[in-house]
């Protein structure tokens, strides 16, 4: 792999990688059971020469921001290299929003330059917002011919490839803009910086390596935190290829691992679970013999790779396991949100490692991971080289909020100065996760001090960002918390949403009240919905301004209501 | 040609066969996700059904955002 400390941005590591191995594969794009195309490092960086001087002749320098709102294909890599080569600040934009959400974010981060597909921008141009969009550039990919692009460029038209000019930044210089949650509520717009990805990118790749020859399968969107280091930078400075596979359905993401003979890949949880549950099923439709050979061989390979894993054994002893998912699998990457250490160990004792990882988009990528030295399913790992982690007021049981201090972390939230300073005390990062680290020095989690709720997707949901949706229902105040918050529990398991409603003096909460919390409820994204309410009956404390205390609000209801008041919505 | 109710029909009885409930329990403007309990997965899950019913190909992102019946049939009935 190239070695990272010679670099200062993410742009020159690129670009050096891009003229290293001009001739192996980098990138392959599959649709389905259709390959759309492959390009070499050399291809990838002829791919990007006309895009990076269209760039630059809209004024993009040291600095300029420029967001990108696409599904996980070529063009999204290319794109983000083409901008950090004009030394751009990147604003990854999660292509699943709503589109006035990906407006709010885009106002918010001030992007002067959106780079977006057809699908994405046909839906942008539809929301009221879309007359106020201030970017004074639009690069649309893949419009149809007879497309109204209202104002957009075609991304096609770009045919430039004389060599443009590299524009250099520092390693304490933004490089990306990163929203932790992209909703109505407080954007947070995490500032990372090159220096932050330069270092996530060595402490990772030293525990996973990539090599030339290695392929990474990605399927989560490259703007997810994990998929954009794993999937791309991770990969490109070590010579590897990633696979970009443009669908989730889970027949397609099978064969790839066979046509592609996968070695890394990252899934989240809930996929984990799904091929955990596609595994078994197949299982309980053997042969008894079969079954009975199937469970030894599992035995014999848990009792072998007890200390550490042995891909070759397993392999060996179980080769149709191993060849299902292509025969050249090293570990599957998680994280992001829980997983029931059950699925964990489940895959292991397969001989197939999971790489179980902590982390927040403050703090780049991940701050802790599993080193399989040896695997634990109970935790989430070891802190990688170079990240401090601490409990703070550990409890009897040792558990406290766990606090980070790493190279990696975000220099600030993007214009919230008061956020950054309740969040970045000191140099540490308060997680808002409790935790505690054993004697291994492992870590394991156990809920959250924060009010927020993370899904089985890995979506981060602040009840803040949901509450408007419920503004239309006739009632006093309303207020929305994680369940975990109202009533802390130490597990990770079956996180929840309620909603806490204050009626009116004489008001009841009548059937028709509870139909339209419901009919407002199913408004909201599937994950996000809220999934009970409480009825409460004092007025919400606020403070001067008008402000609900939501840490005083939730003491009060901690007082005097338990878990099992709250009812179905 | 089939008319949009056609295509929501047919839509409804082939989520009520592919998971087991009975066709009268599922309505046009239901939200699939709750109806069926089913998450994000199980939904592709269906969409391929469906696809391979209707002869069509539906990229995941025209599923984006999509949670009732009557909605997927305006998306499936467009490429029909």
């Amino acid at each position: 792999m190239l070695d990272l400390d010679k670099y200062n941005s993410l742009g020159e590591a690129l670009s050096a990688a891009l003229d290293r191995w001009p001739n192996e594969t980098c990138l392959i794009e599959a649709d389905r059971d259709r390959e759309n195309g492959r390009f070499t490092y050399h291809q990838f960086k002829e791919a990007a020469l006309p895009l990076a001087n269209a760039l630059q002749q809209a004024g993009v320098a040291g600095g300029t921001r420029c967001a990108i709102i696409m599904t996980n294909q070529s063009k999204w890599l290319i794109s983000a290299y083409a901008i950090f080569f004009c030394g751009g600040v990147l604003v990854p934009l999660d292509y699943k929003l709503p589109a006035d959400e990906q407006l709010k974010l885009l106002a918010h981060s001030r992007a002067e330059i959106l780079i977006t597909e057809y699908a994405v921008w046909r839906n942008i141009s539809k929301v009221a917002a879309f007359k106020d969009m201030s970017t004074r550039l639009v690069i649309v990919t893949e419009a149809p011919a007879s497309a109204d692009l209202s104002g957009a460029q075609r991304w096609e038209v770009f045919r430039d490839v004389r060599e443009p000019n590299f524009v250099p930044r520092q390693r304490a210089d933004a490089a990306c803009i990163v929203y932790s949650s992209g909703t109505g509520g407080r954007p947070k717009g995490c500032v990372l910086t090159h220096g932050s990805y330069l270092e996530q990118c060595k402490s990772l790749t030293h525990w996973y390596p990539f090599w030339p020859g290695v392929r990474y399968l990605s399927i989560l969107p490259t703007n997810h935190a994990i998929d954009f280091m794993v999937g791309f930078i991770g990969p490109f400075v070590c010579g590897a290829c990633v696979v970009h596979l443009r669908t989730l359905r889970p027949e397609f993401v099978r064969e790839a691992f066979v046509r592609y003979k996968i070695t890394y890949v990252t899934l989240v949880p809930a996929i984990i679970k799904n091929l955990e549950r596609g595994l078994r099923d197949k299982f309980d439709t053997l042969p008894p013999w079969k079954r009975s050979m199937l469970n030894t061989m599992t035995s014999i390979n848990k009792a072998l790779t007890r200390n550490r894993p042995n891909l070759k054994l397993s392999r060996m002893l179980l080769p149709a396991v191993h060849n299902a998912f292509g025969g050249e699998l090293l570990a599957l990457i998680t994280g992001g949100a829980f997983i029931e250490p059950s699925t964990l160990q489940f895959f292991y004792d397969l001989g197939i490692p999971v790489a179980n990882g902590y982390g927040l988009t403050e703090a780049c990528t991940v701050l802790t991971v599993n080193d399989l030295k040896p695997f634990r399913a109970d935790t989430v790992g070891k802190p990688l080289p170079g990240v401090e982690l601490r409990i703070l007021n550990p409890d009897s049981d040792g558990i406290g909020e766990v606090v980070a201090k790493s190279a990696t972390i975000m220099s600030r939230y993007l214009d919230d100065p008061d956020m950054t300073a309740e969040t970045i005390v000191n140099g540490w990062l308060m997680t808002g996760d409790l935790g505690r680290v054993d004697e291994a020095g492992h870590l394991q989690l156990f809920g959250r001090k924060k009010n927020m709720v993370v899904t089985e997707e890995g979506k981060n949901i602040y009840p803040e960002d949901i509450e408007s949706v419920f503004e239309r229902v006739a009632v006093k105040e309303f207020c929305v918390f994680a369940a975990n918050y109202l009533w802390p529990e130490k597990s990770m398991v079956g996180e929840k949403l309620v909603l806490v409603v204050h009626p009116e003096s004489e008001q009841r909460i009548t059937s028709e009240i509870v139909a339209k919390l419901s009919e407002c409820n199913r408004q909201l994204l599937n994950y996000k919905r809220v999934h009970g309410y409480l009825v409460w009956d004092c007025d919400f404390p606020r403070t001067a301004s008008m402000k609900v205390k939501r840490g005083e609000l939730a003491e009060q209801i901690r007082r005097s209501k338990r878990r099992d008041s709250v009812l179905p919505l | 040609m089939t008319t949009l109710d056609k295509t929501t029909d047919e839509i409804l009885q082939l989520a009520a066969k592919h998971f087991n409930v009975s066709p009268s329990e599922l309505h046009p403007d239901d939200d699939f996700f709750k109806k069926l309990g089913i998450n994000s997965l199980q939904a592709l899950d269906l969409l391929t059904r469906l696809e391979q019913h209707f002869h069509i190909e539906l990229p995941d992102y025209e599923l984006q955002g999509v949670s009732d019946f009557r909605t997927l049939a305006e998306r499936i009935h467009s490429r029909l």
